[in-house]
């Protein structure tokens, strides 16, 4: 039952699973983001205080989450290259850096244009921000890493160390809020018990937040597939995929 | 334990070579605070308020100047291969060198940073939280700076990339550490942020040994 799983693990498999699944991930991905946003952005009713600035949170809150996630994928994905020296971890891992750096910059950008009106300020120096902030160096030292040597397993490996040692991080966003008298509002939507947001708002938020999972998965996948195919790029099975998809070479 | 004494001396007497590279970095360090203070205007008393932060981060700057070299000299020369083949556990040979490097660098600096704040009209009780601060705190940075070090062993760019590495990890030790001394400053107890800073110490010094020896040995397959 289990070989199928097993099988993932190795990279013309992987590359095939995930040339398959990447088309679905992504156009799922793309039209619940439109209907996410259309539902948030136009329909949900407008916040009591706050008005229609609430509705960056559409943007906001997914991307936040999203880059948690990616952290702890990426250190996962990390600690499983260490352990087990699988180079489809190392690979997936190196995937993830650039797209959770991004949904990172996406966080704090979007955060910073609603502080200016909610709070009267692009940034103050709070824990979740700044803690926020420290995320997108993490990623950066990952990213950085990942190419700094020649040799790519060294350089992969190198880098999956820092993305374990940076973990860290991730609990202190997450509860910065709580344990912290932060200017950032609490935990609304991702909290345990009944969520303290109305059923109006909650659902395009949710609609969203699968959206941008799935449209990070496939960025992800894809990004996966290049750097398999550039590492790989000697081995029978790039070669026959080559032939195949460009003929005979000459 | 011959062995570990025997590796403790050596990077003294190595220092005792290059009596400049124990020098450079506290020179560094007072050349960073004069800078600031000659930013501000003459005899600003705001200089004071900011003194704490001036001089942690003063203090970090000039402990990261002679991480990205740290393991260079025996990568270079081959001691590093023997380390990874000696019997002695590369775990125990990676943490004397790191405890030794502190000793001649993290320490003067710690003991260095007391003259400094009095310079920026720090004094009383807060200048030994200060020392005490900056002692686990550039301990933490040898251990980090050391994690990095050794993950960029043999690679030209190393000085460029281990700040990068190792500054987003120390946003906790100067939060913390800054934090003592300002505490003290409120009239508040210190305790608390040192406590902190102490936790942080134990779990790098008990995690990170045993990721540097992990990272040198991935330099050699």
């Amino acid at each position: 039952m289990w070989t199928w799983f097993h099988r993932l693990a190795s990279p013309p498999s992987f590359f095939r699973f995930a040339d398959r699944l990447a088309p679905w991930v992504g156009g799922l991905g793309f039209v619940l983001l439109a209907i996410g946003w259309t539902w948030g952005l136009v329909y949900a009713p407008p916040d009591y205080q706050q008005g229609d600035a609430f509705r960056i949170i559409y943007v906001h809150v997914p991307a936040a989450a999203l880059s948690l996630g990616l952290y702890t994928g990426m250190a996962i994905a990390g600690a499983c290259a260490l352990i087990w020296r699988m180079k489809l971890a190392e690979v997936v891992m190196l995937a993830m850096a650039p797209v959770g750096m991004v949904l990172t910059a996406v966080t704090l950008l979007t955060g910073m244009l609603w502080g200016k009106p909610m709070w009267g300020a692009w940034w103050v120096w709070d824990a979740r921000l700044t803690a926020e902030l420290v995320l997108l160096f993490l990623f950066l030292g990952v990213i950085v890493l990942g190419d700094a040597i020649e040799d790519p397993r060294r350089s992969a490996r190198a880098a999956a160390w820092i993305a374990v040692v940076g973990i860290v991080n991730v609990p202190i966003v997450k509860f910065s809020v709580n344990w912290w008298n932060s200017l950032h509002q609490g935990a609304t939507v991702l909290s345990f018990g009944k969520p303290a947001i109305t059923v109006d708002m909650a659902i395009p938020l949710y609609i969203c937040l699968l959206a941008t999972a799935l449209l990070a998965a496939h960025a992800v996948l894809r990004r996966a597939q290049v750097r398999l195919l550039q590492r790989e790029a000697r081995t029978q099975w790039v070669k026959a995929l080559r032939a195949q998809e460009l003929g005979a070479l000459p | 334990m011959k062995s570990l004494r025997g590796i403790f001396r050596r990077e003294v007497d190595l220092l005792r070579m290059q009596v400049l590279d124990a020098v450079l970095p506290l020179a560094f360090y007072l050349l960073v605070v004069m800078l600031f203070a000659f930013g501000t205007r003459a005899n600003d008393p705001a200089l004071a308020g900011l003194s704490v932060s001036i001089l942690w981060v003063g203090a970090v700057l000039s402990a990261l100047l002679p991480l990205p070299r740290l393991f260079a000299s025996e990568f270079e020369d081959g001691t590093l291969e023997q380390w990874c083949l000696a019997s002695t556990p590369l775990v125990v040979i990676v943490a004397i060198k790191l405890f030794a490097h502190w000793c001649l660098n993290g320490l003067a600096l710690a003991v260095m940073a007391v003259p400094l704040a009095v310079l920026l009209g720090l004094e009383g009780a807060g200048l030994g939280y200060l020392a005490l601060g900056l002692m686990m705190g550039t301990a933490i940075l040898t251990l980090l700076g050391g994690l990095s070090a050794c993950l960029l062993v043999g690679i030209p760019r190393a000085a460029s990339v281990l700040p990068l590495l190792v500054l987003p990890l120390m946003a906790p030790v100067v939060i913390f550490g800054s934090g003592a001394v300002r505490a003290w400053q409120l009239g508040a107890d210190p305790a608390a942020p040192l406590y902190f800073l102490g936790s942080l110490f134990a779990l790098s010094a008990t995690a990170l040994p045993w990721a540097c020896a992990s990272a040198l040995r991935n330099a050699y397959d």
